[in-house]
């Protein structure tokens, strides 16, 4: 990837806070997962179930392709414009009541959004479900200065009330089944002052319905409520939040503050342009023909919803990302996991073994971007590079591409601190010298039959020695044929 | 330099001195093949509708407060709170949100009956704007069943259309069936902080 530098030092998002690093490297995590039957069943059955919706929803629409062209080059002009744009928000927002914010970092954010939380009096604020504020710790911010921040959203309740960490981006809980639920809701609920019938069932509408009064003497008493946003118009300073239970609407309607924390990357120019992602972003998501909810506000409306708005922009390692020319389409994501819900990698290990908030796909480029690639160094390798995620990404990013540009990167920093080359760095340079000379090509080639030897029992060849076994210890090798194509063409052709 | 001063600046150093903005195709569908209010269209908007488990009646312009009367009683709600721009005679006995009822008093409203701004029937989408026959958003919101009123003349094919017709500096809130989560298991549930119950009344003219 082309990395532009012109004086100004890349910002990263800063280590110890918030959500985006991996804890550690992505194949020790997945092995674990992958040995969890309950969770491997939950993910599997979930993500096929959604997959096959998007695709009925996707198939009926004409169009398509056309809105996914769309939508690719509104998100790149975008970034092309994106000092302008927000510049322009800020204008529009200011003058219709509210105020913005700037947080270089997850820090600063944190800071800016508990003294305005503070500001106000309030102890507790209710939260409709946001990737930033996740990415950027802000709940365990707020509890550190003693203030209560509540989730919403059915699926974030089940994460923060299981002391939990989200594992997909739009069912942050799909790795839970009804029985665990049910068991959070049982042990959790009653401390927090809502009684648990005794008989209460794992049917999920009875789940739901507990979900439902539990969080609505908080609707109508909360002062204060914390968003973030799926998109911000520019040209207008409007703000919009896609949701399903009417969570959002409590939020953004009920209480007299509401502070939104959005990345920079959100911006669409026009008011016009919502009508592309306002038919992309449901159909890949919950493969929905719309959600049920979509909000829209532009400053303060006097006598309907919050009267005090603010807005906080937040940069995160978004503007390093900026940095890099092909990398930088990462932040076209409008983050609606379609290529979670397709990836076999994904479906595999489920959304912790990522590390980060991002998890998926999208996340394996997005979080070693944020973070810098020596501090989610495996993520990009978390990936069979298969293209399903490219075909279903509404906004046409091409996540293989970029993993194995990230994975160039991480290569060649690995090569500048450690100049004693890798295993692996040995073996390819032999693999290239053997297959420079066709002679050489051939002898190579009739010695791997002794490989069918090894193989005979098993149809396997077993796992092979150091050095080697860093390759097959999460691979099978394919077993040699009894008869190479050269061997075979020489015999039929020669 | 501030905090502004300085995510602007990196913005601006990681572009580069002249960034390349590429122009947008705009060859998917501005409108449908049908004018607004056409029959297929308000076929299809109550086909939409019916799929997210709403119900739809239709009614004359005569006959809506019977439609809207029966929708209420469909689900037995004593208690109805309309916006004060909503014609008078539509449902009578009705509380007028004037002076604004506070959140309890919302809260032990069992319905809400309003009209609407615009519907998009590909999607079955109802967008309310804020306008005295639609009240302030918390209307809509609390109370359990939501009944709205739509003239077969504000229905539009696609998302295209119903924007246009839309101004953006109102606060506007699209909804697409009754509250509903997915998050157990990707099963539906309808009602969750929502209204459990949407009712839609289609005007034919």
């Amino acid at each position: 990837m082309t990395t532009v530098h012109l004086g100004m030092p890349l910002v990263r998002a800063p280590r110890g806070v918030g959500m985006l690093r991996e804890q550690e490297p992505f194949p020790a995590a997945a092995r674990r997962a992958l040995a969890d039957p309950q969770l491997r069943a939950n993910i599997r059955r979930a993500t096929g179930t959604i997959r096959d919706k998007r695709q009925r929803m996707v198939d009926e629409v004409p169009d398509w392709e056309q809105l996914r062209d769309a939508g690719s080059a509104l998100k790149a002009a975008t970034m092309a414009r994106l000092p302008e744009l927000l510049v322009q928000l800020e204008e529009q927002v200011t003058a219709r009541g509210g105020t913005v914010h700037w947080a270089r970092d997850a820090h600063e954010a944190n800071r800016i959004v508990t003294s305005l939380v503070q500001a106000t009096g309030a102890d507790e604020v209710v939260k409709v479900k946001s990737m930033a504020t996740v990415e950027i710790g802000l709940n365990q911010a707020l509890e550190a200065a003693g203030i209560a921040a509540w989730e919403t959203d059915l699926a974030e309740l089940i994460v923060q009330l299981g002391r939990d960490r989200p594992s997909h981006i739009l069912v942050p809980a799909i790795h839970r089944n009804r029985a665990e639920i049910r068991e959070i809701f049982r042990r959790e609920m009653p401390g927090l002052g809502t009684e648990v019938p005794a008989d209460l069932s794992d049917v999920p509408a009875e789940l739901a319905a507990l979900s439902r009064r539990h969080l609505r003497a908080k609707f109508l008493s909360a002062r204060v409520a914390v968003s973030g946003a799926n998109f911000a118009v520019a040209e207008t300073g409007t703000l919009a939040v896609v949701e399903s239970e009417g969570n959002g609407r409590m939020c953004l309607t009920l209480p007299q503050t509401l502070i939104t924390v959005m990345g920079i990357e959100k911006l669409v120019p026009t008011w016009r342009d919502l009508e592309v992602f306002l038919q992309l972003l449901p159909r890949s998501s919950t493969g929905e023909r719309m959600n049920p909810y979509t909000s829209t506000w532009t400053g303060v409306t006097p006598g309907d919803g919050p009267q005090e708005l603010h807005l906080v922009l937040l940069d995160n390692g978004r503007s390093a990302t900026l940095a890099d020319e092909v990398g930088r389409s990462a932040l076209h994501c409008i983050r609606c996991s379609a290529c979670l819900n397709v990836c076999p990698v994904y479906e595999r290990t489920g959304g912790h073994a990522y590390g980060s908030v991002y998890p998926g796909p999208i996340g394996a480029v997005l979080s070693p971007q944020l973070t810098g690639v020596q501090d989610n160094a495996s993520l990009p390798y978390a990936s069979s590079l298969c293209g399903a995620c490219f075909d279903a990404c509404p906004v046409k990013i091409d996540i293989p591409r970029l993993l194995v540009e990230l994975r160039a990167q991480h290569v060649e920093a690995r090569a500048e601190e450690h100049p004693v080359p890798s295993a692996e760095a040995v073996a390819m340079a032999a693999a290239a010298w053997t297959m420079a000379r066709s002679k050489r090509w051939v002898r190579a080639q009739r010695a791997s039959r002794i490989g069918r030897l090894l193989a005979r029992r098993s149809g396997r060849l077993p796992a092979l020695p150091f050095p080697l076994a860093r390759w097959t210890s999460s691979r099978e090798l394919p077993v040699p044929p009894e008869e190479t194509f050269r061997d075979w063409w020489a015999r039929e052709r020669g | 330099m501030s905090a502004r001063e300085q995510v602007l600046a990196r913005v601006r150093s990681a572009l580069g001195a002249d960034p390349e903005v590429p122009s947008v195709p705009r060859d998917y569908r501005p409108a449908g093949d049908h004018l607004p209010g056409a029959a297929e269209l308000v076929e299809l908007l109550e086909d939409r509708l019916r799929d997210y488990r709403a119900g739809v009646r239709r009614a004359s312009r005569e006959a809506v407060p019977q439609a809207v009367a029966a929708a209420l009683a469909e689900h037995g709600s004593p208690s109805v709170v309309v916006p004060p721009g909503l014609p008078a005679d539509w449902v009578p006995g009705a509380v007028v949100d004037d002076p604004p009822l506070d959140v309890q008093a919302l809260d032990r409203t069992g319905a809400v009956v309003t009209a609407c701004a615009v519907a998009i029937a590909e999607t079955g989408t109802l967008v309310l704007d804020g306008s005295p026959d639609q009240g302030r958003r918390a209307v809509t919101l609390v109370p359990d069943l939501h009944v709205c009123v739509v003239p077969v003349g504000q229905i539009v094919g696609t998302v295209p259309e119903a924007l246009a017709r839309l101004d953006p500096l109102r606060p506007l809130t699209f909804v697409s069936g009754p509250s509903a989560t997915s998050d157990i298991e990707l099963e539906r549930v309808e009602g969750v902080h929502g209204p459990r119950r949407l009712e839609v009344v289609v005007v034919e003219d």
